[in-house]
């Protein structure tokens, strides 16, 4: 077992963990984070995307021991981020979800794509989300939603979270 | 998909991390990115005792340029450069290439020493750093050797790391002039493996070179269809012969739908240049 701290959505976490452990793995079954979604569980399905010293990343593709040291935010913590408030209104509109499944990692990509682009129109949210897979194939909703929220934000989109220090 | 059991290392110095990969007895692999390893491992296909952890050497981060090339730690990333975060020599060449990789929460952690180590025949930068005739410096056990590109990866998945090697990083000359250069592939959706790869350049003395991915084990310079390309007043049925000749010699186990595919592509990448 391998000791690690991590800042879990904000808190300060230290836990003993196997090296083999996926980061997907840890947040679920350690932490009771279960908004992350495992799918494929090898970066295909974009479901377990989390954030991770402010980058979007596969949490199946990442051992809780690489995370040691880093900040991490899942879902769970982003319920008061603005940018997340004002996704989750949009997809309520454009009712862009059907069972929910891939619902975390398309929130999680979709603010990701907010925090690079402009009012990203929907050619470019389609290619952006070519890495998150809905089996309902509900990605017109999705879409939809995603390209009405950047349209949403006035101005510049908010400053994206601080880049993690080498 | 869970892996077996490994034990983890996380050492501070290239020289103590290739100490650990070359342990008697032991089936070792380096992590960088791990957006390829993490797969293998949960697969399977990739069986090891231990895990060393090199995403955290600052001496495989450098990049800079120098007087007359770039140089790219093996750690930089490939959304790094996608977002213009190393110096751009190559008239956006790098860019182009990095932002097609995968998916953005794969590049923000995929690096390009990663990428070239595990040799994978539709990877994007084993093609792209031999278009540019980049070297690869390696830091072993016996010191450190630098490499061509082209040399360094041998087969699919066949590089010449042996135990305890590590790649620090890439050096790629600077063309003397803005690079001329096309970029095509084939895919089956935006980010998915390649299945076929083309990049063609020109120098400042109009010399063409042309280097096809992913049609083979390894990416090969296309010479006789770069020779035809820079001939002047070449006609397309010319240049078309010339592509079928250099697969005759470097790609020789291609069916009839794939040549007509990586025809299409290359002519697509020389479209690009012009």
């Amino acid at each position: 077992m391998t000791a690690i701290t991590v800042e879990l959505n904000g808190v300060k976490v230290n836990d003993d963990v196997e090296p083999r452990q996926s980061l997907a793995d840890f947040l679920r079954d350690r932490c009771g984070l279960t908004a992350t979604h495992l799918g494929c569980e090898h970066g295909a399905c974009g479901a377990c995307t989390v954030v991770v010293d402010g980058l979007a990343t596969r949490s199946c593709l990442t051992l809780a021991v690489m995370a040691d040291g880093r900040a991490v935010s899942t879902l769970e913590g982003l319920r008061a981020d603005p940018l997340m408030t004002l996704l989750r209104r949009h997809f309520h509109e454009s009712h862009a979800l059907q069972c929910g499944f891939c619902t975390p990692g398309m929130l999680i990509t979709a603010r990701d794509i907010l925090q690079r682009y402009v009012h990203p129109n929907a050619e470019l949210v389609r290619h952006e989300l070519s890495g998150q897979i809905c089996r309902c194939t509900g990605y017109a909703n999705i879409v939809k939603a995603i390209v009405a929220a950047g349209q949403d934000i006035p101005h510049e989109p908010p400053a994206p979270e601080p880049a993690p220090e080498a | 998909m869970k892996s077996a059991p490994f034990d983890y290392l996380r050492p501070k110095t290239v020289a103590e991390a290739s100490v650990a990969l070359g342990r008697r007895g032991a089936n070792t692999a380096a992590i960088a990115g791990g957006q390829s390893l993490m797969p293998m491992l949960g697969l399977r296909v990739a069986l090891i005792d231990l895990l060393v952890d090199i995403s955290r050497l600052d001496d495989l981060k450098l990049v800079t340029e120098t007087l007359d090339s770039l140089w790219l730690g093996a750690l930089t990333t490939h959304a790094a450069i996608e977002d213009g975060k190393v110096p751009d020599l190559f008239n956006g060449l790098l860019r182009r290439v990095a932002g097609q990789i995968s998916y953005r929460a794969v590049r923000n952690h995929g690096t390009i020493g990663g990428s070239v180590a595990l040799a994978d025949p539709s990877a994007d930068w084993p093609c792209c750093l031999i278009a540019l005739d980049a070297t690869v410096r390696i830091a072993g056990r016996g010191g450190v050797r630098v490499e061509r590109v082209a040399d360094f990866i041998h087969d699919s998945y066949s590089t010449t790391l042996t135990t305890g090697d590590i790649i620090v990083g890439f050096d790629i000359p600077a063309p003397k002039a803005p690079l001329r250069w096309g970029f095509a592939k084939v895919a089956r959706k935006s980010g998915a493996f390649a299945h076929s790869i083309a990049i063609a350049t020109q120098a400042k003395d109009g010399a063409i070179s042309v280097v096809l991915g992913a049609a083979g084990p390894r990416p090969r310079p296309m010479t006789a269809t770069a020779n035809q390309l820079t001939a002047p007043a070449s006609s397309e049925e010319q240049v078309r012969a010339a592509i079928t000749a250099d697969f005759d010699a470097h790609f020789a186990d291609l069916d009839a739908y794939q040549k007509r595919m990586h025809t299409a592509n290359i002519l697509r990448a020389v479209r690009e240049m012009r």
